[in-house]
């Protein structure tokens, strides 16, 4: 077990200096050497992280590998070991490489939009005052608050294609901005989440509008963080107000940014809940994401954990590949 | 214009700006709770209509008093309660002790542990979802809530003992050794002095893993197979009839449970960013 190890390893080698001088030798009452409590505290922690955690994606390197079914999961019979095949299965699948399309598409607009909007209202909240500014926080907090299958289910509402707004919103329109799809006289009744692309900008439109608020809220306290001199000495310098954002503030909020691109690429794959009342379950398959697509082949019967275990590992290698520029990102900032 | 008139009018157009964010962000969820207040009549159109003119509770009551799938919408509402409370309770214990190591003291394998806390809560859930439904299923715990609440433990725990690592290390190391010194043991030290101390870290934190519990539509989905055992956010699916949206309804229930994430959120927003920006953020 890995909390066990850990204790072995501390014991071989000397506690850090700071820590013996005070510490080297002494036995507590309770009969445990001092170098021992922070180990025996993080017991149990360790157990849930490595066995809940760390065990499983393990087991899920090692499933991609297998076929398993319904028999492996009831433990009737073992499971069989095939190579590649689950991956070659994949790969080979039409539905992998759209949902692989999905994810990408969708993460690099939700990201950009969420960003761009995100920044737009910090950088506003930044300039009102201190009332407006809070009065606006509280609104924003709503929408990021709210669980992400109630946003699913408020935006599906929105876009739907009788009672939705978003129709109505486009009948008002004159046509020559937004003409009814071809063969209606009006925008009433037009499904948004059967097809493929409006599906996507529903999901899009939910997610930017649930994610800008810790986006905003972030650079807001990134730029309350920016010392009052350097725009000072901007002005007297005679800078306009775009020349001072792009020299001064984005290069001091260059690590905000990088953390909350990262974060918000990650989130945005993993994308699911939304995604999940939007399309109405795994129904459309065109309309997969990674996750989906993962989720749908594992559960759906016949139950395919092997395959869905091999889509899995392609979703998590990408995202361990953006989680190490967010981990180094973090790590530079903070002590450790 | 002279440059007076120009800044208040820079200022108007500020304020007419905060505005509108302020409407993008407040109307969908304004949409949600209007919604199911108003009649049928009122929702199955095309016409847009801004607030109930006919105010009913015929939804929630018919929520509330009838549920869906079979089943009392009580019933799940009390196993979401049961999953984030258990989730709560068990993980806030592992991440104190945790944060109090990690807060506390400089040991070997410290900052390989930090990072992985950061690296696990960036994995993808439902990557993580088809191994740990065989484990759960494996020992028995299929269909349980107990096996929800102990996956929804590990999901929690990593950003859990992130953010209350901060609020240990807040708590002046001073105070613990000045109990020592008056011979206090460690552990009486830990439960009299650095416990309520870190309290509000506690709460923060819990808030955070119940939102998390709260919201999981992935696990619940999957994890349990017989309507008993569904949450709310499962539960809401089924309003999603075959003949139709049921919007009063679903709208109604979404609200019910949009409510105690909302003021629960309010307390705790804060700490998230800070939590998740780390040093990135100074503010």
């Amino acid at each position: 077990m890995a909390n066990t190890t850990t204790v072995t390893r501390g014991r071989g080698s000397s506690p850090s200096p700071g820590h013996r001088r005070k510490d080297a030798g002494r036995v507590r009452a309770s009969g445990m050497p001092a170098w021992s409590i922070p180990y025996l505290l993080l017991v149990p922690g360790l157990l849930v992280i490595a066995g809940l955690l760390l065990y499983p994606m393990v087991q899920l390197g090692i499933m991609s590998f297998q076929k398993v079914g319904l028999a492996q999961v009831r433990g009737t019979r073992p499971a069989e070991w095939v190579g590649l095949e689950n991956f070659e299965k994949v790969l080979s699948n039409d539905i992998f490489w759209s949902a692989l399309r999905n994810s990408l598409a969708f993460a690099f607009f939700g990201v950009s939009l969420t960003l761009i909007l995100g920044t737009a209202v910090g950088v506003l909240l930044h300039r009102l005052g201190r009332k407006m500014s809070l009065f606006v926080v509280i609104g924003c907090m709503f929408a990021w608050a709210v669980p992400p299958v109630a946003q699913g289910v408020i935006w599906r509402s929105l876009f739907d294609a009788e009672a939705g707004i978003v129709n109505w919103a486009l009948n008002l329109l004159p046509d020559w901005l937004a003409a009814p799809p071809d063969g209606q006289t009006s925008w009433s009744g037009t499904p948004w989440l059967n097809d493929t692309l409006p599906l996507y900008i529903a999901l899009v439109i939910c997610v930017v509008w649930a994610g800008f608020p810790f986006i905003a809220v972030s650079v807001l306290a990134g730029l309350k963080g920016i010392p009052a001199e350097l725009y000072e000495a901007a002005k007297v310098d005679g800078s306009g107000a775009w020349h001072t954002f792009r020299k001064i503030t984005l290069p001091m909020l260059r690590p905000v940014f990088a953390v909350l691109t990262m974060l918000s690429i990650i989130w945005d794959f993993k994308v699911f809940s939304q995604l999940y009342v939007l399309m109405n379950g795994p129904t459309n398959r065109d309309g997969f994401n990674l996750s989906m697509y993962a989720v749908a082949e594992a559960f759906r019967p016949p139950q395919k954990l092997g395959t869905g275990a091999a889509i899995s590992i392609v979703l998590t290698i990408i995202l361990l590949i953006i989680t190490v520029f967010y981990v180094r990102q973090i790590v530079k900032q903070e002590e450790m | 214009m002279s440059p007076i008139a120009r800044k208040r009018l820079g200022k108007v157009a500020l304020n007419a700006a905060g505005l509108l964010v302020f409407l993008f962000a407040t109307f969908p969820v304004y949409w949600m709770v209007s919604t199911g207040f108003k009649e049928n009549d009122q929702i199955f159109t095309t016409e847009f209509i801004p607030f109930p003119t006919h105010f009913t509770f015929e939804h929630f009551e018919r929520v509330l008093t009838e549920g869906v799938a079979n089943n009392s919408i009580w019933l799940y509402m009390r196993n979401s309660a049961v999953v984030a409370l258990g989730t709560v309770l068990i993980g806030s214990a592992f991440a104190l002790l945790s944060a109090t190591a990690i807060a506390r003291f400089r040991f070997k394998g410290r900052g390989a542990f930090l990072i992985t806390l950061l690296i696990v809560q960036m994995l993808p859930s439902e990557g993580l979802l088809i191994p740990l439904y065989m484990m759960v299923k494996r020992v028995g715990l299929g269909d349980q809530l107990l096996g929800l609440i102990v996956t929804q433990v590990a999901l929690t725990l990593p950003f859990g003992v992130w953010m209350l690592r901060t609020f240990v290390a807040a708590v002046p190391k001073s105070l613990e050794e000045a109990a020592w010194i008056d011979g206090a043991s460690r552990l009486t030290t830990f439960w009299k002095v650095l416990f309520p101390l870190v309290a509000p870290g506690l709460v923060a934190t819990s808030i955070f893993s119940f939102i998390t519990a709260w919201n999981d539509l992935v696990f619940a989905l999957y994890l349990m197979s017989g309507s008993e055992g569904y949450t709310m956010p499962v539960a809401l699916q089924f309003f999603f009839g075959q003949e139709g949206v049921d919007w009063g309804a679903i709208m109604a229930g979404s609200t019910l449970m949009t409510i105690p994430v909302v003021v629960f959120f309010l307390f705790v927003q804060r700490r998230m960013v800070q939590g998740l920006t780390a040093g990135a953020v100074k503010g």
